[in-house]
């Protein structure tokens, strides 16, 4: 038998403004193996943890129930407590008796009763607790980032400053991701390629760090401190090795079909190309859709003129296993697709583009060389409308019901600048609201507004049409309260962003979690922002919610922070939950193993003794260092052969009757 | 009357003869006509063993304990028991290497209660003529629609093709592909009977049936899915066996469990309802979550192969969310 104490937390007035503690406490004190139970009003406080440290020595407890906060929030401190006692940790169960109660329930005697009843649940479950030990594991002193763009690159850099190894993963041909492609930056306004491109050689030349471009994760196995990641390094059919980045091929190359992704579609780009001057690795790519040689075999003009021999149409993709201890996400964005916003004739009219395509527009490296030409006749455009929130905030379904937080910035960036350097082009902005919270973000905003008269109109666009070469924007003012019409040269639309849509099978690899908008989601949205709920899984930048550059880069190296705090230790402390499976009872028949998502599961051939009879039987083996203590072997083990330490079937089975007794 | 072809009886000695197999698993006569009862048979007593249309045991979960056994066994498999064995292979229940099947044919096995009820009684022969079937009896000779005798599994055939065999004992009529009958594409009916039900109506259903149980155990012993080493329901640690039921709805729960427990393995091989004594329908249980399945996951048929993911313990990204059970309703 145990002996029981309970602790039943006030929170303040979280939990004892609806959940009557007192009377939990006395509910429960009659309970089988219950020697004292005792409320107090903050059990988590140094005083509440010496009430619990005393008691455990004044009455012997072999056990501790403590009714307070959600375990996840918790749980840890009062194992400590209990430890510092000298009881094993995982003598501690924890009632949930705020958020599933006070939290949720208005009456007071509800949320009470429901807390008895959760106090009894746990008293029952820890009657068949068992002392539990922790294991280690070693850590692979490696992180891996996935995604090479400003977020991936400043993550890599500060653990690869730290001293660890870094490999970055960028699935397209070059690292630099969006940042790459914009013109300049909020709010100071340098240009983004001046402060990317030595970001970017400095992780190409840093010798902790290692670049799969042109790469995809195409596995993830392992836990915490001991992934296997497979990497699928897809055939550029240019051998990087040879390759001296001379660009004749790229010149030469006779098919010039394809649309040019770094410059949006707007021109278009040969079959072998860099995709931009700076670009790293500065080694081109055969994109074999487009290729005449690859589609017809007659060609191969590149390999003829190439130099050094560098091109091989025969190359193969190449997939890598590599061990790492940290996985970083910075997966990034891509623009919505605009199909459900024919109101503004993004199809139809080439004069209405996305804030993507004027930054190339606007770009000295882009399709214009610089100069603002609108791209239906090549000619300046006089009147330019901006319209914010395309698709953004939206909850009728159409767009994304987030604010994508970079517009307004980037809006008031683009009107600014085409005011300085177009002083006769007329600029208006239709905006729901101006959101510019930031360091020197409200001040950039007004000088666009102050200093450069940029015409800022309250109100959203119902309709744009092509009328005689222009574009007719019809909308409504709601200060003046009244309709108005611009005939514009050009529409630009602030499209709201969304996650890179390869989130969401890498997220389905890490086992990381991600929302209704496909952001991967935090371990804590206030203290563990960087963290995903899966262990040893970072996020940083856009991959976990929209922001800006300052932003990104904040969050990059916080993310590295936590991966080098990881990576510095050299042993980590393994869940002793986890599954055990009992050799008399297993069957051999693997299904634990088709279902483990960690693959913690082998099977061996063993000589058992089954109450005296003696025989070789097929049974499961846990790997207890890689099982992270789900629990999907024991519910499909058809004959209860697995069960899960600390979460055993009968221990559940306890609180389930406790429940409904 | 001869109650074996000659074709299966030369097929078994000549494999006994020749070394490859050391013994066979097939039916002897039991007291009466058509209680025929599974039995292993030697080079010494092979002449006893028959098959014909009364032999509908699925034998497939005997190869669990027979494989582990020194040699090798001959398994007379007909079509719809080669699902089952497959199903074992595939949860290496079964050793193979200590196996061999020979498939053999089958054109329906006969329930003698079917028989019964159409007044026939006092079996002494069974012969099957095209559609009809002629009893000897020892009332005379006696015919009736073949149809109308079946039992329950054999009403919704899979069909005439074995799906696994190392050699078939008449090559020629072994179809080409696992071409189901009418009949087994209808067997779902009777679920969406039951689907259409309220819940109310549904529960006095089960309630109804399932008071029948006398817990014999005969479904379980019987049904190759259930072949754990040991059941839950015998085990002390599970907290569930010998346990004094509270009522008589603790009680029905055990087929509730069980169906459970099969689920996604079960290949409908109907052996649950042709043993119990009590005619309860157990089968309607499994084949609603086969129905279930192959909605949410696809057409699956458990043992169709030994290769492939089952779908209720291999993840596809396509699989149905927890909130499907909202979308259906709860009386899907």
């Amino acid at each position: 038998m145990q002996k029981i104490g309970v602790f039943v937390c006030w929170c303040g007035s979280n939990i004892a403004g609806t959940v009557d503690v007192e009377r939990v406490a006395q509910a429960v004190a009659n309970e089988p193996g219950v020697v004292i139970s005792t409320d107090y009003q903050y059990m988590c406080s140094e005083a509440g943890q010496l009430k619990i440290r005393q008691a455990i020595k004044e009455y012997g407890l072999t056990g501790i129930v403590v009714c307070s906060c959600s375990p996840r929030m918790h749980e840890a401190t009062f194992r400590k407590t209990a430890q510092a006692a000298g009881l094993n940790p995982y003598m501690v169960e924890i009632a949930n008796i705020r958020e599933q109660c006070s939290w949720i329930h208005k009456d007071k005697d509800e949320g009470t009763e429901k807390a008895i009843i959760l106090a009894k649940a746990a008293i029952a479950k820890l009657h068949l607790n068992t002392p539990l030990k922790a294991g280690e594991s070693a850590v692979t002193k490696r992180a891996l980032v996935i995604g090479g763009g400003i977020a991936g690159i400043q993550t890599a850099l500060d653990i690869a400053d730290a001293g660890y190894e870094v490999d970055i993963v960028e699935k397209s041909p070059t690292i630099g991701g969006k940042m790459a492609q914009l013109d300049k930056t909020f709010p100071t306004l340098d240009c983004a390629a001046c402060i990317l491109t030595p970001k970017m050689v400095d992780a190409s030349a840093h010798e902790k760090i290692n670049l799969f471009t042109y790469s995809e994760v195409e596995g993830v196995s392992g836990f915490v401190g001991n992934f296997k990641v497979k990497i699928r390094k897809k055939a550029r059919h240019v051998k990087a090795d040879l390759c001296t980045g001379c660009g004749v091929c790229t010149e030469k190359c006779p098919s010039r079909k394809a649309p040019n992704e770094f410059n949006q579609g707007l021109n278009k780009r040969g079959a072998i190309y860099i995709p931009f001057a700076q670009a790293i690795p500065n080694v081109p790519v055969i994109d074999t859709e487009y290729c005449v040689k690859m589609k017809t075999g007659k060609c191969g003009l590149c390999a003829t003129v190439c130099p050094s021999k560098a091109i091989d149409f025969e190359q193969q993709d190449e997939i890598v296993e590599r061990e790492y201890g940290a996985i970083v996400a910075a997966t990034g964005y891509k623009l919505i697709n605009l199909d459900n916003f024919e109101e503004f004739g993004y199809a139809q009219n080439k004069d209405v583009i996305t804030s993507l395509e004027l930054e190339r527009l606007m770009n000295a490296a882009g399709p214009t060389k610089g100069t603002l030409l609108r791209p239906s006749d090549n000619e300046h455009p006089h009147e330019i409308v901006f319209i914010q929130c395309v698709g953004s905030r939206d909850v009728s379904g159409c767009g994304k019901p987030y604010c994508s937080k970079i517009c307004c910035m980037y809006t008031a960036k683009h009107a600014m600048m085409i005011r300085d350097k177009y002083p006769d082009t007329k600029v208006h902005v239709f905006y729901i609201d101006v959101r510019t919270p930031g360091k020197n973000f409200d001040e950039f905003y007004r000088r666009a507004v102050e200093e450069y008269g940029v015409d800022y109109i309250k109100g959203m666009v119902g309709k744009v049409v092509e009328k005689d070469g222009k574009l007719l924007v019809q909308g409504s003012d709601l200060i003046a309260n009244e309709q108005i019409k611009i005939e514009a040269d050009l529409v630009v639309l602030a499209t709201a962003i969304e996650p890179d849509p390869s989130v969401k099978n890498l997220a389905t690899m890490l086992t990381a979690s991600i929302d209704t908008n496909n952001f991967l989601t935090e371990a804590h949205a206030k203290l563990r922002p960087v963290e995903s709920p899966t262990a040893g899984v970072f996020l940083s930048g856009v991959c976990q919610g929209p922001k800006d550059v300052p932003e990104t880069v904040a969050q990059a190296s916080a993310a590295a922070a936590k991966v080098i705090g990881l990576l510095a230790k050299d042993k980590l402390t393994c869940n002793p939950c986890v599954a055990n499976s009992n050799e008399l009872l297993c069957n051999g028949c693997s299904q634990c193993a088709n279902v483990c998502p960690y693959g913690a599961i082998e099977y061996i051939n063993k000589e058992v003794n089954d109450h005296g009879k003696r025989e070789v039987r097929r049974i499961a083996l846990v790997n207890e260092a890689v099982c992270q203590g789900c629990g999907a072997c024991t519910v499909t083990c058809p004959s209860g052969a697995m069960d899960l330490k600390g979460f055993t079937t009968r221990q559940i089975m306890a609180e389930v009757d406790a429940i409904c007794k | 009357m001869q109650r074996i072809s000659e074709e299966i009886l030369s097929k078994c000695r000549a494999l006994l003869e020749d070394g490859t197999a050391d013994r066979v698993m097939g039916w002897e006569n039991g007291e009466f006509y058509y209680d025929v009862t599974p039995a292993v048979f030697t080079k010494d007593n092979l002449d006893n063993m028959i098959y014909d249309d009364f032999c509908a045991s699925n034998q497939s979960k005997y190869f669990i304990l027979e494989s582990k056994k020194e040699g090798k066994i001959v398994a007379l498999l007909k079509p719809c028991d080669t699902y089952s064995f497959n199903q074992l292979l595939k949860e290496n229940r079964i050793n193979r290497d200590n196996v061999y099947v020979l498939g053999i044919p089958c054109d329906g096995k006969i329930d003698v209660q079917k028989a019964a009820l159409l007044g026939i009684k006092g079996i002494t022969g069974v012969k099957s003529v095209g559609d009809e079937v002629v009893f000897e009896t020892i009332y005379g000779e006696k015919s009736c629609a073949k149809k109308d005798v079946l039992f329950e599994k054999c009403m919704s055939c899979k069909g005439k093709k074995h799906m696994i065999y190392d050699a078939l004992s008449n090559e020629e009529q072994e179809p080409e592909t696992a071409i189901a009958n009418e009949d087994f594409g209808n067997r779902f009916a009777y679920i969406e009977n039951l689907e259409h039900m309220t819940p109310d109506e549904r529960f006095d259903f089960w309630r109804g049936e399932l008071s029948r149980c006398i817990r014999c155990n005969a479904c379980r012993n019987v049904c190759p899915a259930c072949s754990c080493l040991t059941c839950v329901f015998d085990n002390p640690k599970s907290g569930v066996d010998s346990k004094a039921n509270t009522d008589d709805f603790e009680e029905n729960l055990f087929h509730i469990i069980r169906a459970f427990h099969v689920a996604g393995r079960c290949t409908d091989c109907g052996e649950c309802t042709r043993v119990c004594p009590q005619n309860i329908p157990l089968h309607l249980l499994n084949r609603k979550f086969i129905k279930d399945i192959n909605e949410l996951y696809g057409e699956y048929q458990a043992g169709a192969d030994i290769e492939l993911g089952m779908p209720l313990t291999s993840y596809t990204k396509q699989d149905a969310e927890p909130s499907i059970v909202y979308e259906r309703g709860g009386n899907k």
